[in-house]
């Protein structure tokens, strides 16, 4: 368990290395990501420039999930975002490499790209959730913050499993790689926002099937101390890290069953 | 003519050979086009007009914003930034034939494909679901020719960073700017009668309500007679004083040029 751990702290450390090379391309790089992130919590504010409330839910609450999905996106991103180009590897049939080499395909995909400029996106979250604690006034006990410690690394695992097997069917349409960004990015998006304003059938699929309103939306309910507007069992809040292991195993299925269906292109 | 329509036609191939690339945007655009469609209907809970919008407009909207978004190609083009630093625009120059004049016409053969194939597909699952505005025969045909024009002002701004490539190595920072600036001022993020009332104003002003704010608000029959001459008028002048700053940029590019590696 340990071994991959160090291998992939080399590989990393290396690329992190190379990137310190290029020292003002890394920083414009790192401020572009950061200002681009904006985006998404600028169209927060112009919804609330014109209501109070969405649903049962007031800025300051939808600014604290727009907040926990956003770095925990981000944080997901940097670490595997670079599966966003593995189908190229598909495509000329260079996955072949990785097939005969002493490691799982998928440690080495993930560990192939790394890019830390990603960071800036994470910054931009983070900055928004300190206001945003600041300002919510939350009552901490033991319970909100063991909920705070473990909702991030369990979204990071949702985020993840959900984006390893969008990028699974790369291995039978080569070019329709954009499939995934519907769950990863769109799932990013509605995470952002409180689940109960969607229609029933969507919230099925999105927030229950792919379990993305695990990521933010059930933890967030229970530290701000709001009864479900769906009236679901306060249990249910309790439910992301035993999620974020399920899905990591459907993930790891789903990822072998897809490289035995490889077919090389000859690289 | 003839050569730019042969250049058209090659734009069109290009995005047609994937097939499978197609249909993953459009299931990703539609998807999209749902979750905002629902996060904009709970703000019509609490009122029925946000800035002359009401319902049907806004849900319009989202669907047309999406519809559209291949098709004046918001996201990330850098194919000419890739042939600046790579040197393949050194052939490029030595060709008889000017580099912005063979984009444009490759991008005006790319964008009838998205519109098709990226469009109009995302737009009528929308119809299906919502209940949508639709445009009188005459906005209609004044919509196609704002499209039109909203390609051309995109191409013309996508040139105009993409050129930047000739100072800086590295156009990625550039990009990410110009990206943020255009999504969120075009109205592609939240349609600007959203805005505050002075944003929304200063957001018209400029270049990027052309590529998409304007076009869906002719589509909604927010523009006729003198405004609607007004607002196609304000597209072409964007149009015409980008592709003139893309000259501009390439002809001072033209000198600086260092070709990597020969």
């Amino acid at each position: 368990m340990v071994e991959p751990v160090l291998v992939w702290r080399r590989l990393v450390g290396a690329q992190i290395r190379s990137q310190f090379q290029y020292r003002l391309s890394f920083t414009i790089d790192l401020i572009g990501n950061f200002l681009i992130s904006f985006i998404d919590f600028l169209a927060v504010l112009v919804i609330f420039h014109n209501v109070t409330q969405l649903g049962t839910w007031r800025v300051r609450e939808v600014a604290f999930l727009y907040a926990f999905s956003s770095i925990s996106f981000a944080l997901t991103d940097l670490l595997i975002g670079h599966l966003d180009q593995f189908p190229q590897k598909i495509r000329d049939g260079t996955f072949d490499i990785l097939l005969v080499r002493p490691r799982s395909t998928l440690f080495q995909v993930i560990g192939s790209d790394f890019q830390l400029r990603r960071l800036g996106k994470a910054t931009q979250g983070a900055i928004v959730l300190a206001y945003v604690v600041g300002a919510l006034d939350i009552p901490w006990d033991a319970g909100r913050v063991a909920m705070l410690i473990v909702m991030v690394p369990s979204a990071i695992v949702i985020f993840g499993s959900v984006w390893v097997v969008g990028s699974c069917l790369a291995f039978w349409t080569t070019d329709g790689g954009e499939f995934t960004n519907a769950f990863t990015y769109g799932g990013n998006f509605m995470s952002q926002y409180p689940v109960d304003i969607l229609s029933t059938w969507l919230r099925r699929f999105l927030a229950y099937v792919v379990p993305l309103a695990f990521v933010c939306y059930f933890p967030a309910l229970y530290i701000l101390g709001k009864p479900d507007p769906l009236g679901l069992p306060r249990a249910v809040d309790f439910l992301s890290p035993l999620v974020a292991v399920g899905a990591a195993a459907v993930a790891s299925v789903a990822w072998r069953f897809a490289v035995r269906h490889y077919r090389s292109a000859g690289g | 003519m003839r050569l730019d329509w042969e250049i058209a036609k090659r734009g069109w191939r290009r995005y047609a050979a994937y097939p499978w690339a197609t249909a993953a945007g459009v299931f990703t655009n539609t998807i999209f086009g749902f979750i905002q469609a629902y996060i904009l209907l709970a703000v019509y809970r609490h009122r029925s007009d946000v800035g002359g919008y009401d319902t049907a407009d806004t849900l319009t909207y989202v669907w047309l914003a999406q519809a559209l978004i291949m098709t004046v190609y918001m996201f990330g083009w850098q194919e000419l930034a890739l042939r600046i630093r790579d040197g393949s625009i050194a052939t490029d120059l030595a060709r008889p034939l000017d580099p912005q004049r063979y984009w444009l016409a490759y991008d005006l053969g790319r964008a009838p494909y998205h519109f098709i194939f990226r469009g109009l597909i995302p737009f009528a699952i929308g119809a299906v679901v919502f209940r949508l505005h639709y445009p009188s025969a005459g906005d209609a045909f004044a919509f196609v020719l704002s499209v039109t024009l909203a390609v051309v002002v995109s191409l013309g701004f996508r040139f105009l960073y993409n050129s930047s490539a000739f100072w800086f190595i590295d156009v990625r920072g550039v990009m990410m700017v110009s990206l943020t600036v255009s999504l969120f001022l075009s109205g592609m993020v939240m349609p600007l009668a959203f805005f505050p009332h002075w944003l929304g104003v200063v957001a018209r002003a400029l270049p990027f309500a052309s590529i998409m704010q304007t076009p869906i608000d002719i589509w909604l029959g927010k523009h006729h007679g003198a405004s609607l001459a007004g607002v196609i008028a304000l597209q072409l002048l964007w149009a015409l004083v980008f592709l003139a700053l893309g000259r501009l940029t390439l002809r001072a590019g033209r000198g600086k040029l260092v070709i990597q590696g020969g």
